[in-house]
């Protein structure tokens, strides 16, 4: 997160255009087929939309990026580096849990039902990376929290526990929480779905602000058609396990393509 | 048969000395309980299938064995490979472990209990693994095993008795020595079964305001 | 070891076999009745059961054991020392057994009361005929933790002298002063014994749940895992 982003939308010709990038992914629960040799690349600094029916396999893509799931076949690089693989001696090995864990530093992850920890104050829960992972100092990890904090609106419950906090209050807290870290790759998965709508348009405001004040990589599932129109660079729309459609939000919401599309944007946009 | 009063108070000193024996073996046992089931419950969680599997398989046997055996086994055999202790000592060792083995599955309990969502979060904040679980997932887990855990040190008092057979000086084992001088055994035996009994119920009531109070815990 | 020993252990296996299921008979003798006193509507049943329970459930194995063996002959009743240990296991067991009697009892959704007493069935009838049925097969699993606890404590009557498996052991180790050999291998008989234990319930469960038509559910190593989290 650096310096603002220009008004045009970053798109996969762009130099960057493979900051991540999935190939052949594929992944089945039983015998139900989640995904199917799922190909696509995220730049540096796009904000990626993932639509499309519950099921199709968009939170899926987010958890194999956060390495929450495992994919069955297939390849994910994130900066040039295999997430899930090693090279050695020319070969593609598993990789080690360290390797992992390194190429992950900078990807974080919102979630629906927000994830705090309850044992922490709001304050800690914004600090405990921070300290721990990126060796900041308290002082200056709760410093830079305070300003997290006060940006999303919630300066003045820094001494709170969450059980203590709206569950809109809440959400803003773990956007704080993952800001802190100091993210290339924000994932937001559904983090407006359990809240009201009236609330759930507070936290939008909040991202809103993120994505025009930062150039965070972001992969957001929503149902908020209005909100992934407004942020995103790209739409990407899944069904069954395939992307449909793949095109920039004003094309994709004014003249979606195809058949699936047009009748999945009229469900939703009835709904709301 | 007639009840002896005095004979009753002669020996009270002595069997509440055994008690106070009986109660520190309780206590000291207990801490040690709680202390390896946890140990045990972590180390069954490993990834590592060499060490969950072993230790697995060594909970469940001790569990399932007499705490009696397990107990000569500690004070007979162990210093056959240079490991001396007191009756007390091997006592309060054989408690522990096999206490741990419940505490054991009290926390694995409550570890299950933290939901899926904490370590997605740890996940998503790239927390170590060691990290994780001292500071967010132990922190959750513990406090709710507290109630259960009750449970198990009235139990493991219950079983006190039993270090009569590697002469720990407990209640059972001072009326026996009591009897060895007297010969009259009915008021010995009763009147340490009825010290057990009352402490019994004592600690159980105790127990139950603790976790009446602590029972519902919310973290 | 020498053919005496052998027969030594044989016949304490023998009775540490009699001492579990004898004790579980009236564990199960003691847990129907405290269990149903329990959730009776005579008041004063319902205090007995209550009594019995937080009586028995207080008054370890060995203290009942020692008292039965040593005091009561006072009184002048000499029980035969394996039905002492018998009686106080039982006793003990009993009690816990009860608590399960009474949870499964309560457990029979209110609906079946409901249409019981529609048929006109008298209480009697309605516990006999239709409650108690279908109570039985949620108490198994519990009993099954109750059966190995027992044969746990069983061993405890060695202390009273009842020549059972770990008496015998000590008479063994007396002799021959191999303390490894002798416990150890008492540790690995009863290991056995828990294991045949376990899988005789598990099949007793089955049955059970096929009998009220409900699917068995599946992974005997889990619900030997479970056991400890039910059992105190």
């Amino acid at each position: 997160m650096t310096e603002a982003t220009s008004a045009s939308p970053v798109r996969d010709d762009t130099a960057n255009g493979e900051f991540i990038s999935f190939d052949g992914i594929g992944k089945q629960f039983g015998s139900n087929v989640v995904l199917k040799d799922l190909s696509f690349n995220v730049g540096f600094g796009e904000r990626v939309s993932l639509i499309g029916p519950s099921g199709s396999g968009k939170t899926t893509i987010l958890r194999m990026l956060m390495t929450l799931l495992r994919p069955d076949s297939g390849t994910i690089m994130v900066n040039g580096k295999y997430l899930y693989h090693e090279e050695r001696n020319g070969a593609l090995v598993p990789a080690s849990d360290a390797h992992t864990r390194q190429v992950r530093s900078k990807i974080t992850m919102v979630f629906q039902h927000f994830n705090l920890f309850p044992n922490m104050r709001v304050l800690r829960n914004v600090t405990e990376a921070p300290v721990h992972v990126l060796g900041q100092s308290k002082d200056e990890a709760e410093a830079r929290a305070k300003e997290l904090l006060d940006m999303v609106g919630l300066g003045e419950k820094l001494g709170s526990y969450p059980s203590q906090l709206s569950g809109g209050q809440q959400q803003r807290v773990a956007i704080a929480r993952a800001l802190a870290v100091d993210p290339d790759v924000l994932l937001l998965d559904e983090v407006t779905s359990a809240l009201d709508p009236e609330i759930a348009a507070e936290v939008l405001d909040v991202l809103r602000d993120i994505a025009r004040t930062t150039d965070v990589t972001m992969l957001l599932v929503t149902h908020a058609m209005k909100f992934a129109r407004d942020v995103s660079h790209r739409v990407l729309m899944f069904n069954e396990g395939r992307i449909i459609e793949d095109r920039p939000p004003e094309e994709m919401f004014n003249d979606p393509r195809h058949e699936r599309t047009q009748s999945f944007l009229r469900s939703v946009i009835d709904e709301t | 048969m007639s009840w002896d009063w005095a004979y009753i108070g002669d020996m009270m000193p002595l069997l509440l000395d055994g008690l106070r024996t009986a109660l520190i073996a309780t206590v000291i046992g207990f801490v040690l309980a709680m202390v390896l089931g946890l140990v045990f419950a972590l180390l069954r969680r490993s990834k590592t299938a060499w060490i969950s599997v072993p230790v697995g398989f060594v909970v469940e046997f001790i569990r399932s064995t007499p705490l009696l055996v397990q107990l000569f086994f500690l004070f007979y055999v162990l210093p056959q490979i240079g490991i001396e202790m007191s009756a007390l000592v091997a006592g309060i060792v054989g408690l522990g472990l096999h206490y741990a083995t419940y505490t054991s599955e009290v926390y694995r309990a409550g570890i299950d209990g933290v939901p899926p969502g904490q370590w997605e979060a740890a996940t998503a904040l790239n927390l170590s693994t060691r990290r994780t679980w001292t500071s967010v997932i132990l922190p959750q887990a513990i406090p709710r095993s507290i109630p259960a855990l009750g449970n198990y040190l009235i139990a493991l008092f219950k079983d006190v008795p039993q270090l009569v057979a590697i002469t720990v000086a407990e209640p059972f084992t001072v009326a026996r020595e009591v009897i060895a001088e007297s010969f009259k055994p009915f008021e010995a035996i009763t009147m340490a079964g009825l010290l057990y009994l009352i402490a019994a119920f004592v600690l159980s009531y105790f127990g139950r305001l603790v976790e009446r109070r602590y029972g519902t815990v919310r973290v | 070891m020498s053919g005496a020993q052998i027969g030594l252990l044989a016949f304490g296996a023998w009775q540490t076999l009699l001492l579990t299921l004898g004790g579980a008979a009236l564990g199960l003798l003691f847990g129907f009745l405290g269990g149903l006193a329990r959730v009776s509507d005579v008041k004063i049943l319902r205090a007995i059961g209550f009594v019995y329970v937080e009586f028995f459930r207080g008054a370890a194995v060995l203290v009942l054991a020692f008292w039965f063996v040593y005091a009561l002959p006072m009184l002048g009743w000499q029980l035969e020392p394996l039905f002492a240990g018998m009686l106080a296991l039982g006793l003990n067991i009993g009690a816990y057994a009860a608590e399960v009697v009474r949870g499964a009892i309560q457990s029979v959704p209110s609906s079946q009361y409901e249409a019981a007493l529609a048929l006109n069935f008298t209480t009697g009838q309605r516990m006999r005929r239709v409650v108690v049925p279908q109570a039985v097969v949620a108490m198994i699993p519990p009993f099954s933790n109750n059966i190995i606890e027992l044969l746990k404590a069983s061993a405890v009557v060695a202390v009273v002298s009842i020549s059972e498996l770990t008496f015998n052991g000590q008479l063994i180790w007396s002799g021959n002063g191999r303390a490894a050999s002798v416990f150890g291998g008492l540790l690995i008989m009863y290991g056995i014994m828990a294991v045949v234990f376990t899988i005789l319930m598990r099949l007793l469960e089955r049955r059970a749940a096929l009998s009220v038509g409900r699917q068995p559910d599946p992974g005997m190593w889990k619900r030997m895992r479970r056991r400890a989290e039910v059992s105190a």
